[in-house]
């Protein structure tokens, strides 16, 4: 398997083979950090999420989100799609649980903002 | 007229960070004014992760980052104006703003300029063609994505491989549109590997390197554009035009420090960061007023702005409280050899406690090079580095004891070197 590494702007091409679902030989890596990297990329790839859902009664429209944990990779386009069309009533705090177990992964997308309801006084303090 | 001894431009991370800044080291009567609804900057619209793994030492999202930000200035109780936009300052430090209740002149012993940065403006860059609906600059088109809720297309061509693009074609994937391609004119993406790998390899959008936009096409809407591969001096080569269609073209095409109003207030700019030319205070050319943040030069890390920023509010307050005299002269630094440019344009030794940070990016892309630092003709130091590029900012510190060992030195260069 060939893998980019991202861990450092060097960017080296490094090659996994893999041979019954374990790490035989890594090629290509300037360094060690890289050879974690790649490892972890071709065994189990995860990425975080991060999204925006409908915030209703807010002066805010839109509530940023994010998955708590990184998820694994292939089920990142299920979770986009399925966040479109959600929404979300103001208050809300970051941290605040805004799907529970996200397309089963076992993970929850959580606020990434503070969205104060509609009423409450917006304007600065002084 | 109000008497304020530190008016703060902006409430991004810059401004929260400078006014932290000034009050740790015992200015009270500080004052952000902040044009829009909510202090925190571009941050608010910047939702990826990524952000804070200096500062905080985890990983945030930008309006995570931000919160902790606002929430350390409330902490503070350091005062802020929301919806108010500052319309002028003079030379005499004298700042005019507007808000709902009417126009606001202020009187400031300093000020501070932390406005932030711009996207170049779309005339910019020249494409032939008209200028039909569905052509945005990538940070506007994150802005209405992430902040008012409005999708501006389906079948989406992105121009330029800066970050904001690489992170505007995965945003653009998750709301449901096509990404085609990213077209960029230099055989390397100014973007971080990272966003090329988990914003276009993961969904497999292809990276166009060498390639440029020749042609908009559409009347009303857009509906295509041609793109052709590049030649060495960056011209297209005739007969390897592909067309695209598309309704949307988000241009990500650089960002230019915010500076309309420096420049009406007389201060000097560079014209290499399109900043002010600031001293080891981080002051302008004019006595008493300070720059920092992408005001100044533009950042890539938001952990950089805040420490940069801080380190401005600070010197603020030492000004006001007349501890931090104005330089005459000091060394001169400058940069050659791949090194595009070098932040402070000039440092007065006795003006560094015990070391400075010097930020400077190269002008391409270099792989194993020593970064050298001379005092006048002599070399003090060098580091070598794997690799250098102009998309991440460099960072070389001077101690307090490095300066003293030159005494007579009257410049400092900053130089690639094999
Ligand atoms: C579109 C975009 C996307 C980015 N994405 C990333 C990213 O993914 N990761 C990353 O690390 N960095 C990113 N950056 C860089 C990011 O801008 C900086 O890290 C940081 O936000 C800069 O902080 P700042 O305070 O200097 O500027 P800003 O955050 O831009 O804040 C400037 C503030 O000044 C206010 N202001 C300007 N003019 C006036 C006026 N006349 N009166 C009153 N208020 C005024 C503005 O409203 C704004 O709130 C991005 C930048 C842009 C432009
Ligand atoms: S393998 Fe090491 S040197 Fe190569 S890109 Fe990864 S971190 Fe950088």
């Amino acid at each position: 398997m060939e893998i980019t590494c991202i861990a450092c702007p060097l960017g080296c091409a490094i090659k996994v083979t893999l041979e019954g679902g374990k790490v035989v030989d890594i090629q290509g890596a300037t360094c060690k950090r890289g050879e974690e990297y790649a490892k972890l990329e071709c065994l189990s790839p995860k990425r975080m999420v991060t999204s925006t859902v409908t915030l209703i009664g807010s002066p805010l429209r839109r509530l940023p989100i994010k998955t708590e944990h990184p998820i694994p990779k292939s089920k990142v386009m299920d979770v986009a799609r399925a966040l479109l069309g959600v929404e979300i009533n103001a208050p809300v705090s970051i941290g605040d649980i805004v799907a529970e177990n996200i397309c089963d992964t076992g993970v929850n997308m959580v606020a990434t903002r503070h969205a104060l309801a509609i009423s409450t006084k917006n304007e600065a303090i002084n | 007229m109000k008497k304020v001894d530190i008016v703060i431009i902006g409430g991004g991370p810059a401004g929260l960070a400078a006014a932290l800044g000034a009050k740790d080291a015992g200015i009270e009567n500080i004052i952000i004014l902040e044009r829009e609804q909510y202090l925190g900057g571009i941050l608010n619209q910047c939702i990826h992760n990524g952000f804070g793994l200096h500062v905080f030492k985890e990983e945030l999202t930008g309006p995570e980052y931000a919160a902790r930000y606002e929430e350390r200035v409330k902490q503070a109780k350091i005062p802020y104006l929301l919806n108010t936009m500052v319309l002028d300052i003079t030379r005499d430090k004298k700042v005019m703003a507007v808000n709902r209740d009417g126009l606001l002149e202020i009187k400031a012993e300093a000020v501070i300029l932390a406005m932030g940065c711009r996207e170049r403006p779309r005339g910019a860059i020249n494409i032939p063609g008209r200028r039909p609906v569905g052509i945005y600059a990538a940070g506007t088109a994150q802005k209405f994505v992430n902040i008012d809720g409005f999708v501006p297309g389906k079948e989406v061509v992105v121009l330029g491989s800066g970050d904001i693009g690489l992170i505007m074609a995965r945003r653009m994937t998750f709301e449901g549109a096509a990404v085609k391609a990213v077209v960029e004119l230099m055989p390397y993406s100014g973007g971080l590997k990272r966003n090329i790998v988990q914003c276009l390899d993961d969904f497999g959008i292809p990276l166009k390197l060498s390639h440029t936009v020749t042609q908009i096409k559409g009347g009303e809407r857009l509906t295509g554009v041609t793109i052709a591969r590049v030649d060495e001096n960056l011209k297209p080569i005739p007969g390897t035009e592909e067309d695209i269609s598309c309704d949307t073209l988000l241009l990500s095409v650089g960002l230019i420090p915010d500076n309309e109003l420096s420049r009406n207030a007389g201060i000097a700019l560079s014209n290499i960061t399109g900043g002010p030319v600031v001293d080891e205070s981080l002051q302008t050319s004019v006595e008493g007023i300070f720059a920092c943040g992408n005001t100044l030069h533009v950042h890539d890390l938001v952990d950089f702005v805040s420490a940069e920023s801080e380190q401005a509010g600070k010197n603020a307050a030492e000004y006001v409280r007349g501890k931090r005299p104005r330089p005459d002269g000091g060394i001169t630094l400058s940069t050659k050899g791949g090194v595009r440019y070098a932040v402070p344009a000039s440092i007065d030794p006795g003006n560094v406690s015990d070391k400075i940070d010097i930020r400077f990016r190269v002008s391409n892309v270099f792989k194993n090079r020593y970064v050298a630092v001379y005092f006048d003709d002599t070399r003090l130091k060098r580091h070598r580095r794997l690799i250098l590029t102009p998309g991440e900012m460099e960072t070389l510190t001077l101690t307090k004891a490095e300066f003293e060992k030159y005494p007579d030195a009257r410049s400092i260069t900053i130089a690639l070197e094999e």
